[in-house]
């Protein structure tokens, strides 16, 4: 083998990559590439998030990166015969992987990392602004930290859309000595996969933003909370701690700052509700995750009854960018109260589905055909559930809305944690409004009634509304139910879960007769 | 004790040990004994509350509380059915009918021959590109009932 041709060709690693086969091309490649005697070096990298062209192999050139996709085994010795890994002419040839439409007209700030480097490695991160972030956080007082992040105007991506930087100076101001920062990486949405693919693509940018945290509210201990439905993000964030804490990132000494901080991976054991705050920290202290009442808010007395920053990923990873690039600069994206930029993800029947980072601003009809390109089964688009299974089923009508947390919630829908469920004209809303109820059901913690008893009551009423007993009178009682579990539920569980039973009814109501 | 109880014992005492002074250590405990074990014996528990402080009452609420929990020994692979919104949009109702009837067992169940246990999961975070299924601890993409009936004859071939 010649080793002084020296390609380097990618194949992404990730959950979903691997999913859809990218070991085996992986595999298949190298072996392509030594039985032909071509000396070329693979590298995992992050995925791009854009999973409809996945396994997304790209071959590094003088003229940038040159993408070919989706790939599968039984493409690879095609793609050789054609050229490959030189310039190949082939029907998966996308040209430059920065001339994809898809990619190249969205505006990445926390995902402009993912995908181009191997995740792990230290040296790519820092070479790609990686770390700046902190930089210039160690240079600050814990104060002028927590004023950037609020001239940033970032507000929670966790569902909720709290502005963060009031958040860090609750914590901040916290009488106490021991304070604790903590990730809430329990996505359990259906439809969203924004942190599964930061973790897994671009861990060091939350380890950085989680310092960053520590730093400004005057923590020095950490715990990221992972679900376990995740192994493949399990393994990925347990080495980036271990090389991160081995270059001195996080530990005693933080960048040589005299400062600790440190990090501990926890794994959550499937409970839904453990993304909810305060039932987040119940488990965290070995608990069952029950919901806590509140006040007093987490900042003020969170994990063992301490003050608490708790954050979701992309929050904390926001941090880096807004202190590598200033509050002003990531102010300057988004729109009215919505600042930065939106995440979100394109899920279920979606023909190019993925992770989207935009402004704020465009509207859902934008993302769900223009990204998206419409249903995956080329059928009539029916609804949309966004934000979640505790969000809202919008119809087709409804998708001009822009997508700010303001103009969506004018127009009874959530954008939560940004996920947008598509489906087509074959859904039954019916049996969407049922599984709503009997998700709550099966993931209620059980502390309030009209949650654990609502959800079983609902399903059993919307069961006989199916059967066609009672309708009328069934519908009411129904109507009862949710108003009950919106107005005395002590979480959004059961306070959000007629979210979509009462949008299916609104939109839908032929499905129920 | 037993032979048996005195082996699992030092499981538990081993699973505590690398545990000890963590905040909230049940939890990681718990895990520890099941990834050794594949379950947590009943057994188990009173042994783990000994050791933590903890009433026996505890430690089974937290047991049971979690669905990734499990008293008894699964099968040798453990199927995880995603059942939430995205999967349901590409199918995943006809694909749960499925594979229930080509295992012939339910949600919570184990064949016979011991080779598969079948759990639903909501989400698996592969929501661009379902219905997911997650068999062990691989993931695996859009598959339709063709699809899955490969990924388990590949399994039973195996043994």
């Amino acid at each position: 083998m010649d080793t002084k041709v020296h390609v380097r060709v990618f194949v992404p690693g990730d959950a979903t990559a691997c999913a859809l086969g990218s070991d085996a091309v992986a595999a298949a490649i190298g072996a392509a590439a030594s039985s032909r005697g071509v000396g070329l070096e693979l590298i995992r990298n992050g995925s791009r998030g854009a999973f409809w062209l996945e396994p997304l192999v790209e071959v590094e050139t003088a003229e940038g990166r040159m993408a070919y996709g989706p790939v599968s085994i039984a493409d690879v010795a095609g793609l050789f015969a054609a050229g490959f890994p030189g310039p190949a002419e082939h029907p998966l040839a996308l040209g430059p992987v920065n001339g994809i439409d898809w990619l190249a007209s969205q505006q990445r700030l926390t995902f402009g990392r993912a995908g181009w480097t191997d995740p792990l490695s230290l040296d790519d991160y820092r070479a790609q602004g990686g770390y700046a972030g902190l930089d210039r956080a160690l240079g600050m007082s814990a104060q002028q930290i927590v004023d950037e992040i609020k001239e940033s105007g970032l507000r929670g991506r966790g569902g909720a859309a709290f502005p963060t930087g009031i958040k860090w100076q609750t914590v901040r101001d916290a009488p106490g000595e021991r304070k604790f920062v903590v990730c809430n990486a329990d996505e359990g949405d259906s439809g969203t996969f924004a942190d599964r693919l930061l973790m897994e693509s671009d861990p060091y940018q939350l380890i950085e933003g989680m310092t960053i945290a520590g730093l400004a509210v005057g923590a020095a201990e950490g715990f990221i909370y992972l679900r376990s439905e995740y192994p493949h993000c399990k393994t990925v964030l347990t080495e980036a701690l271990n090389r991160a804490e081995r270059a001195g990132y996080v530990g005693d000494n933080v960048g040589g700052s005299g400062r600790p901080f440190r990090i501990e991976l926890r794994i959550g054991a499937g409970a839904y509700i453990c993304g909810e705050e305060t039932s987040l920290l119940d488990s965290l202290e070995g608990k069952r995750g029950l919901v806590r009442y509140k006040p007093p808010l987490p900042a003020h007395q969170g994990l063992l009854g301490l003050p608490t920053l708790i954050n979701n990923v992309l929050s904390l990873a926001a941090a880096t960018t807004i202190m590598a690039e200033g509050a002003a600069r990531y102010r300057d994206f988004g729109s009215g109260r919505s600042r930065g930029t939106l995440t979100v993800q394109l899920a279920g029947n979606i023909k190019r589905g993925g992770l989207v980072e935009i402004p704020f601003g465009l509207t859902l009809r934008d993302l769900v055909m223009g990204y998206g390109g419409g249903t995956a089964s080329g059928r009539p688009l029916r609804a949309v559930q966004l934000g979640g299974p505790l969000g809202s089923y919008l119809p087709e009508a409804l998708l001009d809305t822009p997508l700010d947390y303001e103009a969506m919630a004018a127009a009874g829908g959530m954008l939560g944690h940004g996920g947008v469920v598509v489906f087509d004209d074959t859904v039954d809303m019916a049996q969407q409004a049922r599984f709503a109820m009997e998700f709550c059901a099966l993931e209620s913690c059980g502390k309030c009634t009209p949650c654990r008893v609502g959800s079983a009551r609902g399903v059993e009423i919307l069961d006989r509304v199916i059967a066609g007993r009672d309708r009328e009178q069934n519908l009411q009682v129904l109507e009862d139910l949710c108003a009950t579990m919106v107005d005395g539920s002590l979480c959004a569980m059961g306070g959000l879960t007629p979210y979509p039973v009462r949008s299916a009814l609104k939109h839908f109501p032929e499905d129920f007769r | 004790m037993t032979a048996a109880a005195v082996a699992l014992q030092e499981i538990v005492d081993a699973a505590v040990d690398a545990h000890r002074g963590r905040i909230g250590a049940l939890l990681p405990v718990l895990h520890e004994i099941q990834d050794k074990l594949g379950h947590v014996p009943p057994d188990a528990v009173p042994m783990i509350a000994q050791a933590l402080n903890l009433s026996r009452a505890e430690v089974h609420g937290v047991m049971s509380f979690y669905h990734d929990f499990r008293a008894e020994p699964a099968g040798e692979h453990t199927v995880h059915l995603c059942r939430a919104e995205a999967c349901q949009a590409m199918g995943a109702r006809a694909l749960e009918r499925h594979v229930q009837a080509r295992l012939g067992i339910g949600f919570g169940e184990t064949t016979k021959n011991g080779l598969f246990t079948l759990e639903p999961v909501y989400c698996l975070g592969n929501c661009a590109c379902p219905p997911s299924i997650r068999i062990n601890d691989e993931l695996h993409a859009r598959v339709s009932p063709e699809k899955f009936d490969e990924l388990i004859a590949r399994l039973e071939a195996a043994g």
